[in-house]
């Protein structure tokens, strides 16, 4: 009961103190509002082109050609030798007259050319379509198949993925990078803060030292101000990400230019990221605070 | 019984300038004791080792049953809880009224409310400032802030008040309603030792008086013994 009216005695105060330097703590928040905003782009963005980049990866397929005039053994023993592959996930055949009854299916200019082909005729070839479990070895296997008797071609987005890979690699690196300088300038303007609260309340500091408060419940009080700081910095950013990642969303219907690239769904993503922007917030004002009481609060 | 033993206390300053020379002193519970002497003597330090503002370079100082110079820093709210302090330049907020002033150190302790009210207006009346409880410092003379200074200092009931010259900046009338209201927390049981340089006061009071001169205790006169003979 007793710690519990000194930590509301404490609330009451930093919340008092944070609005008494309203100039300062005004700089403080619009700090840690912009760095929120950036640290929620950074991981929205680095979510779904994680989530992006895995669908993709998914759907990446080694297609290998068979011979045109292949014989029924043959094809099987091409089975076989990708059977014994490693590095296989699953893979499909899809025979000559498949692809051509699907062609035909199409288009009714490819069904009334392909139809008047005999088997023989048929230049078409078919396929064994095959999924890899890592991606990253995809080369090795597709060079292993092509090795394979009576395989002509085998086809899969050789560069696209990898460069696809990479670009977003840096990307995400390089808003790991901003949002790092951010957090660091935040931090160091919110302890220049209370260093000045500390300052404002040295007489206040004094005479509860001399009536017996305990260093811990001298020193909350700053802490928790700078707890407050982040607290509502991170308001803006919070509202912004739900309102804003809700409405993009919704304006591109889930997907980015093409099916392929999809977004993730707003909810609950969006209040995992408002959570994050939150502890962040926190955690950067209280680290600011606490440096400022190390270095400032000599106890 | 002893409220306060100092055994072979010595007090040297980083600077290389010793304010204590292996010190004893024994002051008893409930005494009401001066320490007087010129500047630079080492009054000063002699008290705020008391509330261990300094800590001895050697020897033992037991307040309260505590000992001083060992407390680490962490624990001196300990000792603190245990004594009041009173300045000469009060030490009051400004941007509170009397009473806040005096609520405030039982506030820092996380005292209910209710008993906070009840302390505060009973020592309130001690010092006589229960009328202007609602008043800020500013408004008030230099005797009146210096009674509520002490009446935050002994609004916890400590067994000890120490008192840092409460009396340099106030004129001899309003010096002796101080004394006055120092002599009536003493009768209720608190020990109070107060430095001074005004001895005339201290010859009025006739309390046991500590004479110090560089750092050594150069006379301890008896309750009742010291005469003005000049420093």
């Amino acid at each position: 009961m007793k710690a519990f009216r000194i930590l509301s005695r404490n609330i009451r105060d930093s919340f008092k103190s944070v609005f008494r330097n309203f100039a300062l703590s005004l700089a403080s928040i619009s700090c840690i509002t912009i760095t929120l905003i950036v640290v929620s782009l950074a991981i929205i963005l680095t979510y779904n082109v994680n989530n992006f980049a895995s669908l993709v990866e998914k759907d990446v397929t080694i297609v290998a050609f068979l011979d045109v005039d292949i014989t029924d053994e043959e094809t099987d023993k091409v089975e076989e030798k990708i059977k014994e592959l490693d590095n296989i996930d699953s893979y499909i055949f899809r025979s000559k007259q498949e692809i051509t009854d699907e062609m035909m299916e199409s288009s009714d200019i490819f069904d009334s050319i392909m139809s008047e082909w005999s088997d023989e005729e048929n230049p078409l070839q078919a396929t064994f379509q095959v999924k890899v479990v890592d991606i990253e070895k995809i080369g090795d296997v597709a060079d292993e198949i092509k090795k394979i008797e009576n395989v002509s071609i085998v086809k899969y987005g050789e560069g696209m993925v990898e460069q696809m890979v990479s670009v977003f690699d840096s990307i995400k690196n390089v808003s790991f990078v901003i949002v790092i300088a951010l957090v660091l300038v935040t931090a160091f303007l919110i302890s220049n803060t209370i260093k000045i609260t500390i300052f404002s309340r040295r007489r206040e500091i004094e005479i509860m030292r001399l009536v017996g408060a305990s260093n811990i419940n001298i020193k909350i009080p700053f802490i928790l101000e700078g707890l407050f700081l982040g607290l509502i910095g991170s308001i803006i950013p919070v509202l912004s990400t739900i309102y804003g990642y809700s409405a993009i969303y919704k304006k591109f219907g889930g997907q980015v230019f093409t099916p392929i690239i999809q977004l993730i769904k707003p909810e609950p993503f969006m209040y995992f990221v408002s959570l994050a922007l939150v502890e962040i917030g926190i955690l950067v004002g209280m680290f600011g605070s606490w440096r400022a009481v190390k270095k400032h609060l000599k106890i | 019984m002893n409220l306060i033993r100092m055994k072979g206390v010595n007090k040297q300053y980083k600077n290389g300038v010793t304010a204590i020379y292996d010190l004893d002193l024994t002051i008893e519970k409930g005494d009401f004791v001066f320490i007087i002497g010129s500047t630079g003597c080492g009054k000063s330090t002699l008290i705020k080792m008391l509330y261990r503002e300094e800590k001895p370079t050697r020897g033992k100082i037991i307040v309260g049953g505590l000992d001083v110079a060992k407390l680490r820093n962490g624990k001196v709210y300990k000792l603190r809880r245990k004594l009041g302090v009173v300045f000469q330049d009060f030490k009051l907020l400004q941007k509170l009224t009397v009473y806040e002033n005096v609520a405030f150190a039982l506030e820092v302790l996380g005292l209910p409310k209710s008993e906070i009210h009840e302390k505060v207006l009973k020592v309130l009346d001690l010092v006589g400032l229960k009328n202007k409880a609602k008043h800020y410092p500013t408004e008030l003379s230099g005797g009146e802030q210096q009674r509520v200074a002490i009446a935050r200092a002994i609004v916890n009931g400590p067994k000890l008040l120490i008192c840092d010259e409460p009396t340099g900046n106030l004129d001899e009338t309003t010096s002796m309603e101080i004394m006055k209201v120092l002599e009536e927390i003493n009768k209720l049981g608190t020990t109070i030792i107060m430095v001074t340089h005004d001895t005339n006061i201290v010859a009025l009071m006739q309390k046991r008086v500590i004479l110090l001169d560089s750092g050594r205790i150069l006379k301890d006169y008896e309750k009742g013994t010291y005469v003005h003979e000049g420093v």
